[in-house]
């Protein structure tokens, strides 16, 4: 594949989002950069969701703008990837989902099974490639979920709780597999309110609270020594269930 | 039940004269749910997924053309056929083209609508995925289509049940011409009116036996098919 300049940085300029009438992100600015691993950290209803929605380009501003450095969208959706938080899978066998992942890319097809095997090698699904994928497990539905955006070989991926439903096993596993995006080089944004994760999976925190970002920091400074009360309010009541 | 039992040998007895009848139903009828489906699966599906100006009210409409009377449709497919008429010239009145084109009519509403009540349901959990990989409407109408197949097939079975029960609208434009346009529904209305109440119990047994086997067929295939694929 030739090299080619990365769609980041993303920059969010004055970003506001409201549905109903109802405030959910007010006057995000921030950028992302290809390094480091962001965690987007806030209790349940802050707006992590909908940040990263609007960051991924399924949610569009109400006011501000999202840009990429490339200024073809068609591009910019193919390179980045998102896992939700409960994975929707398609009602045909686990490489098929990962296959359908590829065709959508423009993947010519004689290359979309050797690409969707190594996807499904890299999160361990290979032995369950012809399983249908709506009965595998949970924790099974949520790596195959990763194997197709591993197919994608996406510049950023967002994942919007990832682990939210899953045994802390399973749990674990995905935190293996996100590491092994790192390592290949995709940019991080997971969206957390699980401090042990953030700390496991992360190189930054941005902590967001009632849709506004009140903090941004390197991981290890952000558990030493929050510089908001807010965020270290919401350590001391997340703590006991890390 | 003995004038069931006495109807089903006045059936038997019949052969040649009732096995035309029942071909020529199932002809029909499922000639007009193969054209109600072509039809009504896309357009169910363009609701389900595309947000246009009146969607909603073409939704309302949809729901209540599925209580159409087969008699008015029958009329007003007949206004369109008959001599006079635009289509006149087609020369289809009292031919099974016509009892094709009414059913088609009546059953395209019910496919419509309940694929896009099936597909919208889909849609709302497929949405956010397949935007995220970048699926076009198009595409992702397709793979809603694929992925709520067994849905699908309830909503098609729903249309064929209408089809084959339905008297109003085949006896309008079909004229029960015997031999050329009798169907089950039409014969069991004729040998009512007549008095021939066992001929008539006897059609509408072999009439119900057909729509039963139907339907088991398609819910084994269903069920088998929801079993291995989730």
């Amino acid at each position: 594949m030739a090299k080619r300049a990365s769609i980041l940085p993303l920059a969010l300029d004055n970003v506001s989002y409201a549905s109903n009438g109802q405030s959910i992100i007010s006057n995000v600015t921030l950028t992302i950069d290809a390094e480091p691993s962001t965690i987007i950290l806030g209790a349940n209803g802050a707006g992590k969701s909908v940040l990263m929605r609007l960051m991924h380009g399924l949610l569009s501003p109400s006011a501000g703008r999202v840009r990429w450095n490339e200024p073809d969208a068609a591009s910019v959706r193919r390179r980045q990837a998102m896992v939700f938080q409960r994975p929707v899978m398609l009602r045909r066998s686990a490489l098929a989902n990962v296959l359908y992942a590829l065709s959508l890319a423009g993947v010519p097809a004689a290359e979309r099974e050797a690409q969707a095997l190594v996807a499904l090698d890299e999160v361990g699904l290979r032995h369950l490639a012809h399983r249908p994928a709506r009965v595998l497990s949970g924790g099974e539905q949520q790596r195959l979920a990763l194997a197709r955006a591993w197919a994608l070989h996406p510049e950023v991926l967002f994942l919007d709780e990832p682990t939210a439903n899953l045994d802390p096993g399973a749990a674990r596993e995905i935190e293996t597999v996100i590491r092994a995006f790192d390592a290949a080089g995709t940019k991080i944004v997971m969206a957390t309110h699980n401090l042990g994760q953030a700390r496991r999976v992360g190189d930054e925190v941005i902590y967001l609270q009632a849709g506004r970002v009140i903090e941004r920091a390197p991981i290890e400074q952000f558990f030493a020594r929050p510089a908001s009360a807010e965020a270290a309010a919401f350590m001391k009541g997340e703590l006991p269930w890390v | 039940m003995g004038a069931i039992a006495e109807g089903l040998r006045r059936v038997l007895e019949l052969d040649r004269e009732l096995w035309h009848i029942v071909v020529l139903s199932l002809e029909v009828s499922l000639c007009a749910v193969f054209i109600a489906t072509a039809l009504g699966l896309p357009l169910g599906a363009l609701l389900a997924v595309k947000r246009f100006a009146g969607r909603r009210a073409v939704i309302v409409l949809l729901n209540a053309l599925m209580g159409l009377p087969p008699v008015v449709v029958g009329l007003l497919i007949y206004l369109l056929l008959s001599r006079a008429g635009p289509l006149g010239e087609l020369g289809l009145l009292f031919t099974p083209g016509a009892m094709i084109i009414a059913q088609s009519v009546l059953v395209l509403p019910i496919i419509a609508a309940l694929a896009r009540q099936a597909l919208e349901d889909a849609w709302r959990e497929y949405e956010e995925q397949l935007r995220s990989l970048g699926a076009r409407e198009l595409q992702a109408g397709f793979t809603l289509m694929w992925d709520a197949r067994f849905s699908l097939v309830t909503a098609v079975l729903a249309g064929l049940g209408r089809a084959a029960a339905e008297v109003g609208a085949v006896m309008i434009v079909g004229g029960n011409i015997d031999g050329v346009t009798r169907v089950m529904t039409t014969a069991i209305a004729l040998e009512t009116s007549k008095g021939d109440l066992p001929l008539a119990l006897g059609l509408g047994a072999v009439l119900i036996a057909i729509v039963l086997a139907v339907n088991a067929a398609a819910q084994l295939i269903k069920e088998g098919a929801q079993r291995r694929y989730g």
